[in-house]
């Protein structure tokens, strides 16, 4: 892998006398859908806030396209080409779902210091909402309140937030959480349409799911990583098997 | 457009009209005191309206905001007494000098949350009145009176109640329509968002206390006008404008109008001072009146008189 869109390197990050994340190093090939897996408790959002920088790490390195971001504050972060969803849906619920994603859109097309025209009458901030909401297929919807929306479509409005922020790397923290059997369908095929436009890393629960999309996966146990290569051998790691895959399996066919 | 028909639209139209109107009912009936009062009414309005700016919009409860009152009036009363009587260098340098305290006040509470912000601002709203309380030079404790009022070289006569409440009721509609406008930008957008889920706005890319501290520095400077105003109004000042029972009473106009809302916290003024007029004129335990009326409208009315007035129209 010549140049990965993400690097990272030996990141260490400890609350209290937990290592949640314990020399995590990871590379992140452009175009690929990069799949993070792991029981609960395995650290990974803990690794994805601190891709995201909501947490900062106690050492090691991120690097986005070659540049080190370790110490970026999380909003510039996102200017840089860094979009994420989070594990439990994080909206401005009083806001339409039209108005969630041209904020999104506004954020990234210069300083916001405008006091005096009307910000839901510029039409590209809207048309790049809009057409965000319709690649999630929401465009029907955009303008009900987002408290009123179902789980489901929050879940698809994440992501057209993240969306019209125009990313080079796409960081989803469970996507799938609490969607029912239809929705998570959808969710898939939607993932399945994106990650050829986009660089993905993947948290998630649902096995099918990652397994259906990952072009390779990184196991995380205990905060440090266990495995890490294509779907195929990891399926065949005897370590994964035991630490993980075992269990999630049979609790997944008896649930 | 049956929104147009709104009770709450039909309200404002009706206290608009009201207001607008008011000088005339005086001069025929001669009754110079509902002039007066409103007068104070609409200046307090105005800031009220600053402050629901940054709490009702910005989400931002800042417990010290009649320390602008103060400030701007101080800055009027200050030059007065050192000669300089000229609105034109006392209002800009009242705006400026509101400004400059937002500036600092914010600079330093934003970066708290919650109890804490609320504390923060209410420490800086009492250190500036004890400051002006050791202004001994401008009146310390007992106040400043204000001799002349500020003159702005015959466009405008301060002295004729009139044209002094109608400059003041075009501050008023002129801070309104400065909100409306602020509240829908794409700045608006962002202090809204902000209120609404910060983590969200950081991460889709928006330095979150920057934008804070620009909303607190204007609705600050806003204040500072109605400073300016009251100062003239009364033709004195006093450390009492600034104290912490003030700034509680402008969150409650705020509160009881409708917080959010663009006209709520005039309406709110205009209730509360009325209120407050005529049932201190009843009763000098008119506050034991008062405060189970304002919980009953918290309580009940959630988002205030303008929120009852929304809600009116479904039954």
């Amino acid at each position: 892998m010549a140049d990965p869109l993400l690097r990272v390197e030996n990141l260490v990050r400890r609350f209290g006398g937990i290592v949640a994340t314990d020399h995590v190093s990871l590379d992140v090939a452009r175009g690929e859908l990069h799949a993070v897996i792991g029981p609960n408790g395995a650290g990974k959002t803990t690794l994805i806030s601190q891709l995201t920088g909501q947490l900062l790490p106690h050492s090691g390195t991120i690097r986005l396209a070659g540049q080190d971001i370790t110490r970026v504050p999380a909003y510039r972060r996102s200017a840089l080409g860094l979009a994420r969803s989070f594990q439990i849906t994080s909206l401005l619920l009083d806001f339409t779902a039209i108005d969630n994603v041209a904020l999104a859109a506004q954020a990234h097309d210069g300083h916001s210091f405008y006091f005096w025209s009307n910000a839901r009458k510029e039409r590209h901030l809207r048309q790049t909402a809009l057409a965000a909401l319709d690649r999630v297929g929401l465009r029907h919807r955009a303008d009900v309140l987002v408290s009123k929306l179902s789980h489901g479509e929050q879940r698809e409005l994440e992501l057209a937030v993240a969306l019209a922020t125009k990313p080079q790397l796409l960081l989803l923290d469970e996507p799938m959480a609490g969607l029912g059997a239809t929705e998570a369908a959808r969710m898939v095929k939607l993932l399945q349409e994106l990650r050829r436009e986009v660089t993905i890393v993947l948290v998630e629960h649902d096995m099918d799911a990652v397994f259906a999309l990952a072009d390779r996966i990184t196991v995380l146990v205990y905060g440090r990583v266990i495995a890490s290569g294509a779907p195929a051998a990891i399926r065949q790691n005897e370590e994964v098997r035991r630490a993980y895959l075992g269990d999630q399996h049979a609790v997944t066919r008896h649930g | 457009m049956k929104d147009l028909l709104d009770a709450r639209n039909v309200i404002v139209a009706l206290v608009i009209a009201g207001l607008l109107s008011l000088p005339l009912y005086t001069s025929i009936t001669g009754n110079i005191f509902m002039l007066t009062l409103f007068t104070r009414i609409v200046i307090f309005a105005l800031a009220a309206a600053s402050l629901n700016l940054i709490m009702g919009y910005g989400g931002m409860m800042s417990f010290g905001h009649a320390a602008y009152l103060g400030i701007g009036g101080y800055a009027v009363g200050i030059l007065a007494a050192e000669g300089i009587g000229s609105g034109f260098i006392q209002w800009p340098v009242a705006l400026a000098a509101s400004a400059l305290f937002a500036l600092v006040v914010g600079a330093l509470s934003l970066r708290t949350r919650g109890v804490y912000f609320i504390m923060i601002t209410l420490a800086f709203a009492q250190m500036a009145y004890y400051i002006a309380s050791g202004l001994a030079r401008y009146g310390g404790d007992d106040g400043l009176t204000i001799y002349k009022r500020s003159t702005f070289g015959g466009l405008i006569n301060l002295s004729s109640r009139v044209q002094f409440y109608y400059l003041c009721l075009a501050c008023l509609f002129g801070g309104i329509y400065l909100i409306w406008r602020i509240v829908n930008s794409r700045f608006g957008m962002v202090v809204q968002g902000l209120r609404s889920n910060e983590q969200r706005m950081q991460a889709i890319g928006f330095p979150a206390s920057r934008y804070r501290l620009v909303c607190f520095v204007i609705a600050g400077t806003m204040c500072g006008l109605a400073g300016a105003l009251l100062a003239n109004n009364t033709d004195f000042v006093s450390p009492a404008a600034m104290y912490w029972t003030r700034s509680g009473d402008l969150m409650v106009m705020v509160i009881l109008g409708g917080m959010g809302s663009l006209f709520g916290p005039m309406i709110g003024a205009i209730v509360y001072l009325l209120l407050e007029e005529f049932l201190s004129q009843v009763t000098e335990y008119w506050a034991l009146i008062m405060g189970p009326l304002l919980l009953l409208i918290v309580l009940f009315g959630h988002g205030g008189i303008f929120g009852l007035l929304g809600r009116l129209r479904r039954g």
